[in-house]
């Protein structure tokens, strides 16, 4: 197989299977989690109408938090922006979009190339800093395990090989861009098996913890 | 793998649902939720971080209700949880946590960890991993009907000392009574001048009140050391004595964690609503001021300050009513910094003031407390829970502290207008 097939084949069907396996496992992590179901809470609520409040958290935990409540700002911070960082790139960069756009037909506007090559910088920075505090720091050195790591090496290596295609280093473009693309796949197949799941799972642990302050008349 | 530890595993399980899943599922390890805990803030110790006490109830849930644990449990590559490993997760789920919930506010996937916690419990209790101090207090609870061992004849005494003290008649047993008023075991024994207090207060609002014989005791230590079944045995004597009075409404006394039972968990417990609504003594006496049936004079001028409860603001959602009591009565109140939904426990709430193994950590992660109460620089703390009273009233006297605690509802009763 040529350097050219290979492309091809990554590009297409492979693409297709690595998304056919992420939202397969999503689908059944998902499940497994929503089928242990939820007992109706009997007690009356002072606002009945208390799905707003999940709501509400899902959208206010992403909101800088109160200033009584330490978050540590390396982490809040440097979280920040990764997450950002990585929505940014995924969305606004023009052949992605272009990439999206063949496999669903959808279409938007991106953002210049030298305003997605300094968000694509920053959000390593980030991510370096991330993972320094990960190994410095007493109290995520203590909670981290292997997975931990493999997470965030996963994640990172999709925006490093992307950003080394980009700039044409280290490898030839093609090959480059099969590496950057097989890079992806991994990421897309690890979601469901790792605490990738916050991606999705996070909505509904947001919205599990507002529902039931919310009906209690607290605002979390 | 003994018979202990087996119920243990299947305790967790029952206790595992939806939102247990979504938590476990979400959490990134990022550790933000150590800051938010006392015992982590005053010790520096990251076994302290909350997430990490809830490990063995993790491992169930990754082990029994996820794909990959399922597998990695029949490989043999995972392990079961096991009684050394939930021996020494003892402190941290009982002796180390208060349930304040202080961590469920700051988590950035939203992870509610204190309802976990809570959950978390009911496996130790089954494993026989539960703390000494508090199953003593919990049979106390089921055979005498009170933690403290308060008996109907010692309650009794207590009442005729406030009948006698303010020359009103507390009735009992009172047949269609618009309200039932509970008491925490605390208040009877430490602090009974919460009775006669009430007692004036009911009598200038013209309020139709009773004692019941039969259940006066709101503590629930089944919900404290996390037994359902024995909570919810406690929380059905307060039910069937409240329906066989038929009163309209049962009254929460100022006890945080008594709150939370009959108010919140209560009708979950017994698996029904019940037929009566039950309202907190503060949104009652706040009810009451407002509709203009207690009358106060007086301001003090004291600065004094005022400690929210971790039941009664962050997981009961009374906020404002203390406040607008207090100012009605001084005209030199100030907040502390954190005060209202992200106040400071005072570190003896969630079972940890029953249970002597926890006193030592308990006094250390008073410090946190004393910070705050030093920025506020007052000379009277009002609060209203008799256990964090004496909780607030055991760290300042280690402390070295000089500043005087006294309960809100006794502070209300004072500026009556005769
Ligand atoms: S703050 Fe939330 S996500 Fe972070 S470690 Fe604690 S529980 Fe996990
Ligand atoms: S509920 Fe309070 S004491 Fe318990 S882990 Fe959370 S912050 Fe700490």
């Amino acid at each position: 197989m040529t350097t050219m097939e290979l492309l091809t084949w990554v590009r297409g069907p492979g693409m297709t299977i690595a998304i056919i396996l992420m939202l397969f496992g999503v689908v059944v992590r998902l499940l497994e989690m929503l089928l242990l179901g939820r007992k109706k809470d009997l007690s009356v609520a002072r606002d009945p109408a208390s799905a707003k409040y999940g709501w509400r958290t899902v959208v206010t935990r992403s909101l800088p938090s109160f200033a009584c409540l330490k978050t540590v700002p390396l982490t809040f911070i440097t979280g920040y922006i990764f997450h950002v960082g990585l929505l940014i790139i995924v969305v606004f960069y023009v052949p992605h979009i272009m990439f999206i756009r063949d496999l669903t037909g959808l279409e938007w506007s991106g953002l210049p190339f030298w305003l997605i090559d300094g968000t694509t910088l920053l959000t390593m920075l980030a991510m370096l800093v991330t993972l320094w505090y990960r190994v410095w720091d007493k109290v995520r050195r203590y909670l981290s395990r292997f997975s931990d790591y493999f997470v965030w090496m996963i994640t990172f290596l999709p925006v490093l090989t992307g950003y080394l295609l980009y700039h044409r280093q280290f490898l030839p473009y093609n090959e480059m861009m099969i590496v950057h693309i097989v890079s992806i796949q991994l990421l897309l197949i690890s979601m469901p098996m790792t605490k990738l799941m916050h991606t999705f799972t996070f909505v509904f642990s947001r919205w599990y913890s507002g529902e039931a302050a919310g009906r209690k008349g607290v605002k979390v | 793998m003994s018979t202990s530890i087996q119920r243990g595993i299947a305790a967790f399980k029952q206790q595992i649902d939806a939102p247990i899943a979504s938590f476990f599922n979400s959490c990134v390890h990022c550790g933000m939720c150590a800051g938010a805990c006392l015992f982590y803030e005053a010790t520096n110790d990251p076994k302290y971080t909350p997430i990490n006490k809830l490990e063995p109830m993790r491992r169930v849930w990754k082990q029994e209700y996820t794909f990959w644990g399922r597998l990695a449990k029949t490989l043999g590559i995972s392990k079961p949880i096991n009684d050394a490993e939930l021996n020494e997760w003892q402190e941290l789920l009982y002796d180390s946590c208060t349930l304040c919930g202080r961590c469920s506010l700051v988590c950035p996937v939203g992870i509610d960890l204190v309802y976990m916690i809570r959950k978390a419990r009911e496996g130790m209790v089954a494993s026989g991993h539960a703390p000494k101090g508090l199953k003593e207090s919990t049979s106390r609870a089921m055979t005498i009907g009170s933690p403290m061992g308060v008996t109907l004849s010692t309650f009794k005494k207590q009442v005729q000392h406030a009948e006698d003290e303010s020359g009103i008649k507390i009735p009992f047993d009172k047949q269609g009574a618009d309200y039932l008023l509970l008491m925490s075991s605390a208040e009877i024994m430490e602090f009974p001048e919460f009775i006669g207090a009430m007692a004036k207060i009911f009598k200038q609002a013209d309020v139709s009140w009773t004692f019941s014989s039969e259940a006066f005791e709101a503590t629930n230590s089944g919900n404290q050391i996390g037994s359902s079944d024995l909570a919810a045995e406690l929380v059905q004597r307060v039910v069937d004595a409240a329906e066989k009075l038929q009163v309209k409404n049962v009254i929460s006394p100022e006890c945080g964690h008594s709150y939370t039972a009959i108010r919140w968990d209560g009708p979950n417990l017994i698996g029904r609503a019940y037929k009566f609504n039950v309202i907190h003594v503060l949104e009652l006496l706040d009810q009451l001021r407002q509709e203009g049936k207690i009358k106060l004079e007086g301001l003090d001028k004291e600065r004094l300050t005022f400690h929210d409860p971790c039941q009664i603001v962050r997981r009961g959602g009374i906020t404002q009513e203390p406040r607008n009591l207090i100012n009605s009565v001084s005209s030199n109140f100030v907040e502390m910094p954190c005060s209202g939904i992200s106040n400071w426990c005072c570190g003896g709430g969630g079972g940890v003031s029953a249970n002597p193994d926890a006193d030592e950590l308990r006094l250390k992660a008073f410090a946190i407390k004393k910070q705050q109460l030093d920025s506020a620089g007052a000379k009277k703390l009002v609060t209203s829970c008799s256990n964090c009273r004496n909780m607030l009233e055991d760290g300042i006297e280690e402390y070295e502290m000089d500043i005087e605690v006294i309960g809100l509802t006794e502070l209300i009763a004072d500026h009556l207008k005769e």
